[in-house]
């Protein structure tokens, strides 16, 4: 949020350092499915602290309201109904930006600035300087940013940057009612997070496990589930989520070698020419044809 | 004179209208494009007032450019059939490089190298018109999944790349190949212009006298 950050990893459409001179600890929301009662506190405090307000929607009979994520619902909860040997579980899922530590939506942004990762993991995006191209819509591996009809900038979870940045847990952390949401430094949640997978093997969950996909780099706010074997189930949670081969050309060095090309192509026609002189009309024809000029 | 009507009529005036719309249109195309393209390009995006303008114009500039690139299509697009000299004309383009054309066989209107260029160029706008509507995000990505969007957009960067290639290359065969611009730009060409490079034209249009 702040202009003045001097904790920036990375900026997006930035070939040069952004000013990182600042460490700070890397932070990690754990979001603890098994522990998770579905009252939607979360998105609740969410819209509270960021004072963003949803149009009231639809009952669609299910308990998803609103049924997806929107430029004012940062976070949703996401109700699955699963049956599995243990007879049917409701998966409720707080769905949102996963902060990747490799970020396809800042690889993808075309604008300098628009998109800044913290060096506390936060990825955040700096709306003053979004265009609204919706590149990172496209980068993203979790469906995550959401481009609003009022404003054309893209809006997601900031992970509250702005409550972390002065020592305050995120909203949702803050007023989630049976601590299946707590928030510390990366290595903590971890560790945590350990403690709650032995705790649900014990209680039968033999694939217990987190969800901190490598395929990003990891990320900032890691989920623990009860099947970690098949995060499908959890709302088409994805398994192995990366930024995909074709963001990668897209946005990879292709485009500065491409760049490089271009300006060979114009400097070999300019050397072709000072080399090889004009294609001119022959004298031989010229003269054949003097009584035009 | 410019307009000697001794000289051959190569381009009407209409043909000259719509290539130089298409090369205006063009310009601010791979201008606004390059902003988002690579970092080192975003100032780029100031001379059409800055990113959000310039994400709002490029798409629609676009459409000028289906209409105008089309119009020149359908006008060109028989012309540029290849026939057997234009492949004999392209195994020879080594030498036409070089600077000597007295092995070049007899060339028409268009060459086999404006040929080639020209069906390089129509490949590569195809492409960009169907990709750019697919991440045109305010009125059509909605409509496609992601993955459509991620390879489109790969598509729409690679075939302007190649197209920003191509249209250099256009440019400076016509500086290269003097009076060729005249030829563009007021219509007209002199007979032994005509004779010199598509010498199958001249035949053509003056029944093989002077």
């Amino acid at each position: 949020m702040a202009l003045q950050s001097l904790d920036i990893t990375r900026r997006s459409a930035t070939t040069t350092p952004s000013p990182g001179q600042r460490q700070t600890q890397e932070v990690a929301k754990l979001i603890d499915i098994s522990k998770c009662i579905g009252c939607k506190a979360c998105q609740a405090a969410c819209m509270e602290w960021n004072d963003t307000r949803d149009a009231i929607g639809a009952n669609h009979g299910v308990l998803d309201n609103p049924m997806d994520l929107t430029a004012n619902s940062w976070t949703v909860m996401r109700y699955a109904e699963v049956e599995s040997g243990r007879g049917l579980e409701w998966l409720i899922r707080k769905d949102g930006c996963m902060h990747c530590a490799d970020p396809g939506c800042l690889k993808a942004c075309p604008a300098p600035g628009a998109i800044v990762q913290y060096s506390n993991g936060i990825v955040d995006f700096q709306e003053e300087n979004c265009i609204g191209c919706g590149y990172c819509i496209t980068g993203c591996p979790f469906n995550i940013p959401r481009l609003s009809k009022k404003d054309s900038k893209v809006y997601k979870c900031t992970l509250c940057s702005d409550r972390v940045a002065v020592g305050l847990e995120p909203a949702c952390v803050k007023t989630c009612p049976t601590g299946a949401i707590v928030f510390g430094t990366k290595d903590d949640m971890i560790h945590h997070a350990e403690g709650r997978v032995v705790d649900l093997k014990s209680r039968g969950f033999v694939n217990a496990g987190i969800y901190d996909p490598q395929g990003v780099g990891g990320t900032h706010v890691i989920y623990v589930l009860q099947h970690a074997d098949n995060p499908d189930i959890y709302s088409g949670l994805p398994k192995e989520p990366s930024i995909g081969a074709m963001v990668g050309l897209w946005k990879g060095a292709a485009k500065p070698l491409a760049s490089f090309g271009l300006a060979m192509v114009g400097l070999g026609a300019f050397f072709h020419y000072v080399t090889k002189g004009p294609n001119e009309v022959s004298e031989e024809i010229e003269k054949e044809f003097e009584d035009e000029k | 004179m410019k307009n000697d009507p001794k000289k051959l009529l190569r381009y009407p005036p209409f043909e000259r209208a719509n290539h130089w719309l298409t090369a205006i249109i063009f310009t601010l195309l791979a201008l606004s494009g390059l902003a988002f393209f690579y970092p080192a390009f975003y100032p780029l995006s100031q001379l059409f007032g800055g990113g959000v303008w310039t994400r709002v114009l490029h798409p629609f500039i676009g459409v000028v450019m289906v209409v105008s690139f089309g119009v020149m299509f359908f006008n060109y697009r028989l012309l540029n059939v290849m026939t057997p000299t234009d492949l004999e004309w392209l195994s020879h383009v080594r030498e036409m490089v070089d600077g000597d054309d007295r092995n070049m066989p007899e060339a028409g209107k268009f060459n086999g190298g404006q040929k080639l260029l020209f069906w390089l160029m129509v490949a590569c706008m195809a492409l960009l018109i169907v990709s750019g509507v697919v991440i045109w995000r305010a009125y059509f990505s909605f409509l496609f999944p992601v993955a459509v969007i991620r390879f489109a957009s790969v598509v729409h960067a690679v075939a302007a790349t190649i197209m920003i290639a191509l249209i250099i290359f256009h440019i400076y065969a016509a500086i290269w190949t003097k009076e060729s611009i005249d030829a563009m730009l007021y219509g007209r060409v002199r007979r032994a212009w005509a004779k010199q490079h598509h010498p199958a034209w001249f035949r053509q249009m003056t029944g093989g006298g002077k």
